[in-house]
């Protein structure tokens, strides 16, 4: 690896750091965003409905870059599970990847803990539903289909196969909030959904859900970091044209 | 424990990140990945118990798709069974359970896939009327309509048209569309490092 990637990895953690400390003691200015507001009210109207939420964290491996979309669901994952944890009907969550499969029911089970009901967690609510796309769609589709479930939340890696979750929910007239990092699977979604998550949106949901000050702060330095992005395109380009290289 | 596990997954990631910078690490990471692979291999027996538990629960409990439930751990059970008997590389196997039951599977859902993502284009506008549906609707359309390949040819200005809206107009909307993905990626990276995240142990 270059200095370049060095350079973008050491400035992104020394911002990250600093526009945590920074947010911690000023509150978040997040503009709306449909599908996430949606997401919040969500939360609550379950419990009182007595249904499920369903999180569908995607096929992404955590060995490969489609981890962090994978990461990015569980983070919302954690705060769904704290909220949901006294509903009758408890959330569930599936996943395409084992090790993504066993950290959901980490995340799970310390949702249930930090509510104070660690013994209401139920171990099979964090499901690995298939190893391929097709088989985990599959399986999800069958949890959304069978389980009284009154939304869909899909975050993480989904390629094409999401068409057939989202086929799924809609014939049960579930609601359905996805994003995908994938670009298929956004484009899927956009036709799919009522309200999509475009791009990085996946990685702003933990903070509209309230996932702490260090969600705030990623997305201030993403912002940061998309104008030095901006900057270095546009310098490159008028070097370009003026013949420099 | 949640000490010991965040102290482990951190200095874990740093490692395996210093590595790519630092060639003297390089062996420790390598190392490392190997164990995360074996890791991986077993997180996939616990995800396959996993499934079986959970279709196990709901056939037990009479649950709605409860056939369908038994049907999968039979299957599931029975090709590990016979994948330990016969070897996985095995005739039978191959033909029997890759060729005969799961290739097709997949590609049965593969063609209903298709229909699926047809039936959605077609209801995109019913479910959201606004500018960005109906732009997303015509660049389908259109780009469809460049690369077809029609009886009579190219139809006159849309191939070039179409190409050019894939290769300019597509091309750098979804370069945009990544590089903020990569943003979020790092970003989401990055606070598992410092263990502001930790799907893992507990939190």
């Amino acid at each position: 690896m270059s200095m370049i990637e060095l350079t973008i990895l050491a400035v992104g953690a020394i911002l990250l750091l600093a526009v945590t400390f920074w947010k911690r003691k000023s509150p978040a200015n997040l503009r709306e965003i449909p599908a996430l507001t949606r997401l919040f009210r969500t939360l609550g109207l379950s419990v009182e409905d007595g249904t499920r939420l369903h999180i569908s964290l995607g096929r992404g491996g955590l060995l490969d870059s489609q981890g962090g979309s994978g990461l990015a669901g569980l983070s919302v994952l954690r705060i769904i599970a704290e909220r949901t944890s006294v509903s009758d009907q408890p959330s569930v969550s599936s996943a395409g990847d084992p090790a993504l499969g066993l950290l959901a029911q980490d995340t799970l089970q310390a949702g249930y803990q930090a509510a104070g009901v660690g013994e209401l967690y139920v171990p099979t609510t964090g499901r690995v539903t298939g190893l391929t796309p097709f088989s985990y769609a599959a399986g999800a589709m069958n949890i959304s289909q069978n389980e009284n479930v009154s939304t869909t939340i899909m975050l993480g890696h989904f390629g094409p196969e999401a068409a057939l979750l989202a086929e799924a929910s809609d014939r049960e007239n579930i609601m359905m909030i996805g994003a995908s990092d994938d670009l298929a699977g956004q484009a899927v979604l956009f036709a799919s959904t009522q309200d999509e998550l475009i791009g990085e949106e996946l990685f702003s949901a933990g903070a509209y859900v309230g996932a702490g000050a260090s969600h705030a702060a990623s997305l201030t330095v993403q912002d940061i970091l998309r104008w030095f992005i901006v900057i270095a395109l546009l310098a490159g380009a008028f070097f370009k044209f003026a013949g420099v290289f | 424990m949640r000490i010991l596990t965040a102290f482990i997954a951190i200095s874990t990631g740093v490692l395996v990140l210093l590595g790519y910078f630092i060639p003297g690490l390089e062996p420790i990471q390598r190392l490392l990945l190997n164990w995360v692979m074996i890791l991986a291999a077993a997180a996939t027996l616990v995800g396959i118990f996993n499934l079986t538990l959970v279709h196990t629960d709901k056939v037990s409990r009479g649950e709605k798709g409860g056939v369908y439930s038994a049907l999968l751990v039979v299957s599931l059970w029975a090709t590990f069974l016979f994948a330990i008997i016969l070897r996985p590389d095995h005739d039978v196997m191959k033909r029997l359970v890759m060729g005969g039951i799961i290739i097709p599977s997949e590609a049965a859902l593969m063609g209903l896939l298709t229909i699926t993502l047809l039936y959605a284009a077609i209801r995109l506008l019913r479910r959201r009327v606004d500018l960005m549906s109906i732009v997303f609707l015509a660049t389908a359309v259109f780009v469809i309509l460049g690369s077809v390949t029609l009886t009579f040819g190219e139809i006159p200005l849309i191939g070039g048209l179409s190409q050019w809206v894939s290769q300019v107009l597509a091309l750098g909307g979804a370069r945009g569309i990544l590089i903020g993905v990569s943003l979020g990626i790092l970003t989401t990276g990055l606070r598992v490092l410092f263990g502001a995240d930790r799907p893992y142990g507990g939190n």
